[in-house]
């Protein structure tokens, strides 16, 4: 398609939008960021790691015509409930607070929470041991809200748009740890760039805000799509395909308990 | 500088692809956001100089509020809102769901506020024409739009050139804005280079390269323009760009 | 007295009830059950914000003087440098340049350990720094390039009374043609400064609180999209408003004879 064209069909999807067919695709939205080893872009611009193959599998489990579409992590709730994406599977946590705003999937995967520092540096996962510190966690999510109930007396809170912002300041040394996601986290201190950094181990369990696992989120009501990826992981489940997927990032189970 | 290169490659596993399909969006969202501004600007000065009370006063809000609060917060506004409202009223006529482009989204976005600009600048150009000239044009009978058309724009093409050109500029930059939202124009496509590779210095430079770029060509363009629109009259470039 | 009567007129009155009555209207049906618990954090936010623009305004602007006077008498090995500054700072995104100050740096620290141990560390482990410094150079490159313009702009004549007076180059410099270009200058000065304003909520993508954050903030706690904003939209225009009203004063204060 020329730019020309291009420019043409935007400006008028506006005016033309209320014309358009019904039969558009399901829009899984994902975080426009790297995180992996669940979703990272490669240098052909296409998306890839365990969540990514995970959501194939769901969508094609549950006969559902899928479109993935990165959206920025701290708007993704906005988008949902504006109906830019139809569904969220971005390794978001299922919890009470976010279950006012939208409806959940089972779970796909759980998986601990731990924080991550220098490893030389004395730090454990207690409000005590990180008196003093500055603790990096990202913005709406359960980190976010573990560490404002927690550890906010004791350490400075330093909130970051994305993850990956956040892994780079611990690599240059400007925050002192970081709580997040236990996966996500053995991926980094594998890495060349987290190669400072060692995790100091899970925090203190709170269901409440650390939630029951992480589900793929959906509008309020929508009952239908909630149930075809019910299915559709229930499927992948029984079918052996989510360990299939699993046993090539993964040395063990993270479907959890 | 090996590795430099083998980054900067347009092909896998190089990321300057990536960068170049971002420049095109942002061109893309740019040049919308430019042509739409200038439809609301030119309605909108039209409005101010010749509309009703009620007209001039509810563009003096719009363009004050527009003016006044930053990009950043009436992107957030708008990308909500515009998209929430459109589904709503396709919803309610019976239409359901509709798919709105990440580059739609932005050019109404960007539009709206390039639009509050470009009202104020076609305003000063249309005030800045010879009054005579659109006496004369009303003498002959002219219609309001052939008006337009004939006489007022030519006529105040130089007047607008330089404050059309700083706008193009901004929207050029204001696209990066979109990057908040996770559009994949430049700055995010490079924020995900930079973060994939860890090479945070190469893409930044290299992307700042490629809007300079930009900026330099637009500038040669629209200075050849208003050389052009300026023809037989005597050079008062401003000092403001 | 003048400005109360433009307000009472008959279409006015009526756009001002309108407008009333969707005031009300959004208190009542929208969500504002936050504010109390997020009040002492606006406050914070609103005390950064203004604080993060009059530093780097007044900064940028001490900055503007030299890259002004580079760049309208220098000779070439000053004023190509200062073109080109304010050239690379007006062509790309403040965006840009606020990641590649704060992650690009951040990127090397790694690789040279004695940063870590210098007496800067301290400060270069905050993210306020950066914010300012990025902010400073932006209001320097735009408004150096207005101080260009308006250095050039002084008569010649006044320049030659000056020297005919036996004044030295600094005093002529400091009496006479500073602030002669001030004065021409200061009109676009109350444009970029609001325009500095816009350009404050980008430092919160570098994980610094200004009121930008804290609505951020409340929208990711309470998933309450648009009160935030909208108040947030407000607080801005307040702020451009008293802008607006300073430079107009000390405009005034400035006597104009042309």
């Amino acid at each position: 398609m020329t730019m020309k064209t291009k420019l043409a069909g935007g400006l008028f999807a506006l005016a033309m939008a209320a014309g358009m067919a019904q039969a558009e695709p399901v829009r899984i939205g994902i975080a426009a960021e790297p995180y992996p080893p669940f979703a990272s872009l490669d240098a052909s611009g296409e998306w890839n790691g365990w969540e990514v193959e995970i959501i194939k599998a769901v969508c094609t489990a549950a006969e559902l015509d899928c479109e993935i579409n990165p959206v920025a992590w701290e708007g993704i709730i906005p988008s949902l409930t504006g109906k830019q994406i139809d569904a969220i599977m971005a390794s978001m946590s299922i919890t009470e607070e976010r279950q006012k705003t939208i409806d959940f999937s089972d779970k796909y995967y759980n998986t601990p929470t731990v924080i991550v520092a220098d490893t030389s540096a004395d730090i454990a996962p207690t409000p005590e041991s990180l008196a003093g510190k500055i603790l990096g966690v990202q913005a709406s999510t359960i980190h976010q809200a573990y560490a404002q109930e927690y550890f906010t007396d004791a350490a400075e809170i330093r909130v970051y748009q994305t993850q990956d912002e956040i892994n780079q300041d611990l690599a240059s040394g400007r925050i002192d740890a970081t709580q997040a996601d236990s996966i996500a986290m053995e991926d980094f201190v594998k890495s060349d760039a987290g190669a400072c950094c060692e995790i100091k181990g899970a925090v203190a369990d709170d269901p409440a805000i650390l939630g029951q696992g992480v589900g793929a989120g959906v509008r309020k009501g929508d009952h239908e799509l909630r149930e075809k990826l019910n299915a559709g992981i229930q499927a992948i489940r029984d079918d052996g395909t989510y360990a299939e997927i699993t046993a090539k990032y993964f040395s063990g189970d993270i479907y959890g308990g | 500088m090996q590795e430099v290169i083998e980054l900067l490659s347009l092909s896998p596993p190089g990321w300057g692809g990536n960068l170049l399909r971002g420049l095109m969006h942002s061109l893309q969202i740019a040049l919308g956001a430019f042509g739409f501004g200038l439809v609301i600007g030119l309605a909108g000065a039209c409005g101010k100089l010749y509309g009703g009370p009620i007209t001039r006063d509810l563009l003096a809000v719009y363009t004050t509020v527009v003016r006044a609060v930053p990009e950043l917060v009436l992107i957030l506004i708008l990308y909500y809102v515009g998209s929430d409202l459109i589904n709503k009223a396709s919803e309610a006529m019976g239409y359901g769901r509709v798919q709105i482009s990440g580059v739609a989204a932005g050019i109404w976005v960007l539009g709206i506020v390039q639009g509050a600009y470009a009202t104020e600048i076609l305003r000063g150009a249309i005030k800045a024409i010879p009054v005579g000239q659109i006496e004369a044009a009303r003498a002959f009978g002219m219609p309001p739009l052939m008006m337009l058309r004939r006489v007022m724009i030519p006529a105040m093409m130089s007047f607008a050139i330089p404050g059309l050109a700083n706008l193009w500029l901004i929207a050029t930059k204001d696209t990066a804005l979109l990057a908040v939202v996770g559009f994949n124009e430049l700055t995010q496509e490079t924020r995900q280079a930079a973060s994939s590779t860890r090479a945070y210095f190469t893409f930044f430079l290299a992307a700042g390269a490629l809007y300079l770029i930009v900026t330099l060509l637009s500038a040669r363009f629209f200075a050849r323009l208003e050389a052009w629109a300026r023809k037989g009259q005597p050079s008062l470039r401003t000092v403001k760009v | 007295m003048t400005a109360l009567r433009a307000l009472l007129r008959p279409h006015r009155i009526v756009m001002i009830a309108l407008f009333a009555v969707l005031v009300v209207w959004c208190a009542v049906t929208l969500r504002w059950d936050w504010i109390p618990r997020y009040a002492p954090l606006a406050l914070e936010g609103l005390w950064r914000t203004v604080w993060l623009l009059v530093i780097t305004v007044v900064l940028g602007f001490l900055l503007a003087i030299p890259l002004g006077l580079a760049q309208a008498i220098g000779p070439w090995y000053l004023s190509i440098p200062a073109r080109s500054f304010c050239t690379v700072i007006r062509g790309t995104p403040l965006l840009l340049q606020i990641w590649l100050i704060y992650y690009g740096l951040g990127s090397l620290f790694p690789e040279y350990p004695w940063i870590r141990e210098s007496e800067l560390w301290p400060y270069l482990r905050q993210a306020w720094p950066y914010a300012i410094f990025a902010l400073t150079m932006s209001y320097a490159g735009y408004e150096g390039e207005v101080m260009r313009g308006a250095f050039a702009s002084v008569p010649r004549g006044q320049l030659e009374a000056a020297e005919a007076f036996g004044m030295s180059r600094f005093t002529k410099f400091r009496r006479i043609w500073l602030p002669q270009a001030i004065q021409t200058a200061l009109p676009t000065l109350g444009g970029e400064t609001i325009l500095q304003l816009k350009a404050t909520p980008l430092v919160a993508t570098i994980a610094i609180v200004e009121m930008y954050a804290v609505a951020s903030r409340v929208r990711q706690d309470t998933f309450i999209v648009y009160e935030p904003l909208l108040l947030l939209a407000l607080f801005y225009l307040a702020i451009a408003g008293v802008l607006a009203l300073i430079f107009r004063k000390l405009e005034e204060r400035v006597p104009v004879r042309r």
